[in-house]
């Protein structure tokens, strides 16, 4: 009787790339609910704009690529794309800003070097920095504002879309004062530049709490309105997902205690600085540290590695927040630390069993000198 | 006994253990198979040699491959019965090899040899025996570690030299679904333990671990009992470690009881420990106490698709098709195929579902390092799916269990970069697969890893033989030189010596004058000044016979290295690896003596006459002219030879030059 012929090992876990990334793009959720309660329905429309474009994108791309179309995306990671960024796009965002960030993240960001697991730079945040730059100012002011500072005003899932789909229409116009606004860090920072701390916590952004009455603007009140739920939503999500092994602890963690670590140093005159509490709590923190830094295509890989990878985007988040000219910073930091990646992972290799020292470097040809006699 | 710390191995995976199935029966004999298929290579080292023939009978217990070489081990027979053919057939391994088989018809009677079957073999006061009787015991009945490699007992006993501090006793048996330790454990407990003094006497150990899952609570109770036995110190203990894949790694394992490390590319021996697998110990009690050589094992038959999962005492040699057929093999079949009346080929493993192998067929003999064979079904081990791209998740690094960056390895295989692999420590992979367990890409990285170690070999294999025709060129070149100076050298001796026998004779007369003059005493100045042409020869014909023992041994490594791409020969071919070492050393430190000694001659060198260094320099020319031509050649064809060939020709230029300083000097001396 002849035999099947298949090498060890037989046995298989069971884990699956699309069981992964389903799994991520479920840790969002709690995210995404915090994101809707406070700030209506547009990143729900962002996500579900992305998601369609991305299938698209991909399956096109698939078939000019001569791949197997329905196997691939299977694997849930354009999906997973799509959601991130319509998680991070401002939630007024026109609707050509999303299609455009997420087109260029699938078709140049991801299959141009050559698909899922070879792409050296975050999909998701190419997209995302290629707009910012492209469109600043759609990127800037279509932030939403919580729903506590609208005067009771709720914009409708219709009235929302049509936001989103007619761009510069005089209702968006004449909603956007009402409605929209830049993000807490931002509107801290450029106030900063001629107001005390406790000037700039009387503002409706930061005196608010959720009840929407002013909480009097206490210097106690170093959260923004909503972004701290929004972000313990990530976190929570993130922390289910650190539970699941899905990603281990060394990113997240040191993004956070690095990005922490710097603004607590730089921050301790509030007159001048974005005080920590908003660093950690609103902007793309959270989202960040757990669901982006982590997409492990583009991190680097060796347990050292790891953390020297997520401090380094902490800091860059921290610096370019801080000095730069752009509102959030997560989108750069990973995309630079994207670049750093296969650096650290040369230099950080572990040592293996049996040896006395971990080898790092590059790989140098063996010697062959001591062959001559 | 001072308690023992554990210590944990990095990585590691939990997969279903699904062990429960074949411990509900105790283990029994397997029926009497009508034909045994006896391979004489089932071991790391040299195949035995056969010394029957067609047509012999032979009986139980009989030997009838003898062990060729120190690494190797004997082979019996495993029952009465007739050599009906000795041929080559495939062998159980994971290359499908060919090896020499003996074919054995068996009898019926399973009669044993005489002198086994009345127990006069068997040696009573083993404990007070000389060493060397009980390693040539358990060489003549031809151990081997039965745990997997198949390593031959008698050699990891002989480590003379080296001081072993710790045996430590593989009992772990990570591997799913394999249970023929723990059933030898509970049911043959005391006579594992009397193998473990054996083994305690023979490396002369301190100590003794005995390591075990906690997963085997009657194996381990079993085994403390049996301690409790034994009379006197013994100095041994039982160790229970927690349950994770591959805890039964030697080196995993090792890590686990002592917290050292084996050092990369080192035997275990060198940290001062031996490891043995407790089913070796029970064949090695056997073979002392009793007499009887290994011709049988407990095998684990077990899997989905058996009806009775058990373990069985079988005969070595016995095709797996009647193990199957024992334990009630059924095909699975699906419906559409009963239908269509078609069948899938269904696969058998030998070994556990993480490291064992498919059989290509069922005619292929049990092995005695085969613990286990497994007939999973489709459901219990699906086929795994289309692998998919590497997400670079990680999940594989934090699995692995020797510390390794396996996707890394993974994109290095994948790209043909060998140096990178090697660079990122592939060849301390055990190939334990549990980076392919976890991998959500289902990528069978282990097939990968063992391509690249294939091919690291064979890159490897191929730079020797380069190496080695540079050497032999030089080693030509040095003999041509050598025979000059040899020449050269005699000439001179006979020279000196009539000079000296002249000058001994003035000596001797001012002596005698001077000691009637002074009776002073100081006769030893004249040795250290005599030339040592005499020496000189000797240490020439030492160098060339190093030279060619270390051809020998490079030979057989590169051999060794193209023969067989398995994990599991790197402890033999250490053994050669370091012979050629050693010898490359000695080699390298006559060389230098001899060109010492040549040195030392040039202070003769003055009695030459002109007309021999012109003829030398002469000489040396038409040679440089032979060698550029050569070279020449060479680079036209573009012969890798090329860089030797340009040494070659630097060296003789040299010596040119040195003729010609000579020359030079001989006329300045002589105006
Ligand atoms: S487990 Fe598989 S997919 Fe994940 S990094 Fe390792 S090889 Fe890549
Ligand atoms: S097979 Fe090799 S690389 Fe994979 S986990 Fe085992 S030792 Fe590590």
């Amino acid at each position: 009787m002849a035999f099947m012929n298949i090498t060890s090992p037989h046995a298989h876990g069971g884990n699956s790339t699309s069981r992964i990334m389903l799994l991520v793009i479920l840790a969002t959720v709690p995210g995404i609910m915090a994101l809707t309660y406070f700030f209506g329905w547009g990143n729900l429309i962002n996500i579900a704009l992305a998601a369609f474009t991305a299938l698209v994108c991909e399956a096109l791309i698939l078939k000019v690529r001569k791949r197997p179309i329905s196997f691939f995306l299977k694997d849930n990671s354009a999906l997973l794309t799509a959601v991130l960024l319509g998680i991070a796009l401002p939630p007024f965002a026109p609707w050509w800003v999303t299609v455009v960030a997420v087109s260029f993240a699938m078709i140049f960001a991801k299959h141009l070097y050559g698909g899922l697991g070879n792409n050296p730079f975050n999909p998701a945040m190419v997209g995302y920095a290629l707009v910012l730059i492209s469109f600043p100012v759609q990127m800037t002011t279509t932030w939403a504002m919580p729903f506590f500072l609208t005067d009771g005003q709720v914009l409708s899932f219709s009235d929302t879309l049509s936001v989103t789909f007619s761009g510069s229409s005089p209702l968006v116009a004449g909603l956007s004062d009402a409605f929209s606004g830049a993000t807490p860090l931002d509107t801290y920072k450029h106030l900063a530049k001629n107001e005390t701390a406790l000037e700039i916590l009387q503002g409706p952004l930061f005196a608010s709490d959720v009840s929407g009455a002013a909480s009097g603007g206490s210097a106690s009140n170093w959260f923004a309105g909503g972004w701290e739920f929004v972000n313990i939503a990530f976190l929570i999500g993130g922390l289910a997902l650190l539970a699941l092994r899905i990603f281990t602890w060394h990113i997240p963690f040191s993004l956070l205690a690095a990005l922490g670590t710097c603004s607590m140093l730089f921050g301790w005159d509030a007159d001048l600085y974005v005080p920590w509490s908003l660093h950690i709590f609103t902007g793309a923190t959270m989202l960040g540290a757990f669901f982006i830094a982590t997409d492990p295509v583009t991190a680097s890989t060796t347990p050292l590695g790891k953390i020297i990878y997520g401090a380094g985007i902490g800091i860059l988040i921290f610096v370019i927040r801080t000095w730069g000219a752009y509102p959030d910073a997560v989108a750069f930091a990973v995309l630079l630390m994207n670049f750093a990646a296969p650096m650290i992972d040369t230099y950080t290799q572990p040592r293996t069993y049996g040896h006395e020292k971990a080898k790092r470097g590059l790989a140098t040809k063996p010697d062959t000198s001591d062959e001559e006699g | 006994m001072q308690p023992i710390t554990l210590h944990s191995f990095d990585g590691g995976i939990h997969p279903q253990e699904n062990k429960h199935q074949s411990t509900q029966r105790a283990i029994v004999a397997l029926p009497l198979p009508a034909q045994l298929i006896v391979p004489v290579g089932q071991h790391i080292g040299a195949p035995a040699d056969v010394i029957v023939s067609i047509g012999d009978t032979v009986l139980k217990g009989q030997d009838i491959a003898h062990p060729k070489g120190f690494v190797s081990a004997a082979i019996h027979a495993p029952t009465s019965g007739k050599v009906v053919a000795i041929e080559q057939r495939e062998l159980p391994h994971s290359s499908g090899l060919e090896g020499t088989c003996v074919i054995i018809d068996s009898d019926g009677q399973d009669q044993w040899l005489e002198e086994i079957a009345n127990g006069s073999q068997g040696i009573n006061d083993y404990l007070d025996a000389d060493n060397d009787v009980l390693i040539k015991r358990i060489r003549d009945c031809g151990i081997t570690g039965m745990g997997g490699a198949g390593f031959p007992t008698s050699v990891k006993m002989a480590v003379k030299g080296k001081q072993i501090d710790t045996l430590v006793i593989n009992a772990a048996e990570c591997e799913p679904y394999i249970t023929s330790d723990d059933m030898l454990m509970r049911e043959r407990a005391l006579e594992a333990i009397r193998g473990i003094q054996i083994l305690m006497k023979l490396t002369a150990a301190d100590n003794c671990l005995i390591g075990i899952e906690d997963n085997k609570p009657e194996a381990i109770k079993a085994m403390e009992d049996a301690l409790h036995k034994v009379h006197g110190e013994h100095h041994i203990t039982v160790v229970t470690i927690p349950t994770k894949y591959p805890s039964g790694g030697e080196k995993q394992l090792i890590k686990i009881l002592t917290g050292k490390e084996v050092p990369s590319g080192g035997i275990p021996a060198s940290i001062g420990i031996v490891c043995q697998n407790i089913g070796t110990c029970e064949a090695i009690y056997r073979a002392i106490a009793e007499g009887k050589p290994l011709i049988s094992r407990i095998t684990t038959i077990t899997g989905d698709s058996v009806e009775q999962p058990q373990n069985v005492e079988v005969l070595i040699g016995t095709p797996v098709k009647h193990l199957l057929e024992f334990a009630g093999f059924k095909q699975e079949k699906s419906l559409f195929q009963k239908l269509l009346g078609t069948e899938s080929k269904p696969r058998i493993i030998m070994g556990g579902p993480m490291m064992g192998f498919t059989l290509s067929n069922d005619e292929l003999p049990i092995l005695k390092s085969s613990n286990c064979v497994l007939a999973p079904s489709q459901k219990e081990l699906p086929a795994n799916d289309i692998a998919s791209e590497c997400i670079r998740c990680g999940l594989c690094t934090e699995a692995c269990p020797a510390d390794l960056l396996p996707q890394q390895l993974y994109w290095f295989s994948k790209a043909g970069e060998l140096d990178k692999a090697e660079q990122h420590n592939i060849a301390d992979c055990i190939e334990c697969g549990a980076c392919s367990y976890v991998c959500p890409s289902q990528i069978p990285l282990v097939q990968y890893y063992r391509h690249t170690k294939g091919s690291i070999k064979t890159e490897r294999a191929a730079q020797d033989k380069s190496n080695r025709s540079k050497v032999r060129f030089e080693a030509r070149q040095d003999r041509l030189d050598r025979e000059a100076a040899e020449k050269e050298a005699k000439r001179q001796a006979r020279a000196a010596a009539a000079e000296k026998a002249q000058a001994a004779k003035k000596a001797a007369a001012a002596k005698a004058a001077e000691e009637a003059a002074k009776n002073g005493d100081s006769p030893a100045t004249e040795a250290s000044a005599k030339p040592e042409p005499v020496d000189l020869e000797k240490l020439q014909k030492q160098l060339s016979a190093a030279q060619a023992g270390l051809k020998k041994s490079m030979d057989k490594v590169a051999e060794i290295k193209a023969g067989e791409a398995e994990a599991a020969e790197s402890e033999k071919l250490e053994v050669f690896e370091k012979a050629v070492a050693t010898r490359r050393d000695k080699v390298k430190l006559l060389a230098q003596q001899v060109a010492e000694a040549k040195k030392a001659m040039p202070p003769v060198k003055k009695e030459v006459s002109r007309e021999d260094i012109e003829k030398k320099l002469r000489a040396q020319q038409d040679r440089i002219e032979k060698s550029q031509q050569r070279l020449q050649l060479a680079q036209e064809q573009g012969l890798d030879t090329l860089p030797a060939l340009q040494k070659g020709l630097d060296k003789q230029m040299q010596k040119l030059k040195e003729l010609e300083a000579d020359l030079a000097q001989f006329d300045k001396a002589g105006v």
